[in-house]
């Protein structure tokens, strides 16, 4: 072989590497959670603040929680996908409402539709903080044991919807 | 000038967001605000790529400096402190990620590199050195000889 030639073999070579660099995205993370217990928590509900929600009430369900805020705009465009998602779908979705205002909350449920059975105000964000949550929207799939078997972080498109999460929950649900 | 720069500080003091980066921290002692202010450049702000705790006026960034300053107030340890942020966010918070199988290319791959590096290297010299001491004849070497004998008599 042409001695010549292997600069440009090495070349290639890196710029095939920086080239699948490039169509990976860096936020998002593997997390740490999957295959373990769902992190505990008890709080208030959104739309009755003196009732309590845990996730222990939901063992033996399988259930989806979804991280949401009214100031987040990406949250806007996932929120149809969850409405469409829950019609079609028997799920159970819970919200989980993250550093928002109640008020804020409430008016942007009015607005866009409420596709949860019910959504936790976590007005301080501590919670987000005990499941990991760095991006506003997350969707957690959690099985019949309470065992964290999904995340994905950012806004769920309808094909994750049906190529990823039902699927999943389907399966999980057969358990 | 000087209604000026009157203006000019009262205009800066009255900017809110000259405030904005300073957070208060009260420690018990000395120890703790300096482990407090180690531990936050070494965890990563997750939202922002490549910024530390301690850099960022980012939402999450200003809540786990808040969980951190809580932890140690709380008189957990170092360790117990990464632990927690470990357990929740993977080894992607630590700045300093853990040596093992994942990440044993990331630690060990830059010597790797060097070490081939050293060895084209070491090859070239050799093979330059074969080159020089091959081409120099009998008649070079006399030739060289005289050279440095007039040199030296110049010199003296």
């Amino acid at each position: 072989m042409n001695r010549a030639l292997i600069p440009l073999m090495a070349f290639i070579v890196l710029v095939v590497f920086l080239g699948i660099g490039l169509t990976k995205d860096p936020r998002k993370l593997p997390s740490p959670f999957i295959g373990k217990t769902a992190p505990a928590f008890t709080l208030p509900l959104l739309h009755e603040l003196d009732k309590k929600f845990s996730p222990k009430s939901m063992l033996g369900k399988v259930w989806i929680l979804n991280v949401w805020a009214s100031w987040c705009v990406s949250c806007r465009a996932e929120h149809h996908v969850l409405n469409s998602m829950i019609k079609t779908n028997k799920v159970n979705l819970i919200g989980l409402n993250y550093k928002d205002e109640v008020a804020d909350a409430r008016r942007w449920l009015g607005r866009y539709g409420d596709p949860y059975q019910l959504s936790v105000s976590d007005v301080e964000g501590l919670i987000g903080i005990e499941w990991g949550v760095y991006g506003v929207p997350e969707t957690f799939v959690i099985d019949k044991k309470g065992i964290v078997r999904l995340k994905h972080t950012g806004p769920v498109s309808n094909k994750d919807v049906m190529e990823e999460i039902i699927p999943l929950v389907k399966k999980l649900e057969m358990e | 000038m000087k209604v000026f720069m009157i203006v000019f500080s009262l205009l800066v003091l009255l900017n809110p967001s000259i405030y904005a980066a300073v957070e208060v921290k009260t420690f018990e002692t000395p120890q703790q605000e300096l482990r407090y202010k180690k531990l936050i450049e070494e965890l990563r702000c997750l939202v922002c790529q490549n910024q530390n705790l301690a850099g960022s006026d980012a939402g999450l960034a200003q809540d786990l400096r808040k969980q951190v300053y809580k932890m140690i107030s709380a008189g957990n340890s170092d360790e117990e402190i990464l632990d927690f942020m470990v357990t929740r966010y993977g080894d992607f918070v630590l700045y300093r990620p853990p040596f093992k199988a994942a990440t044993f290319l990331l630690w060990v791959g830059p010597f790797i590199i060097f070490a081939i590096a050293l060895l084209v290297l070491i090859r070239f010299i050799r093979q330059r050195k074969n080159i020089v001491v091959t081409t120099l004849t009998n008649n070079d070497k006399e030739k060289l000889k005289q050279l440095l004998d007039e040199d030296k008599e110049q010199d003296k």
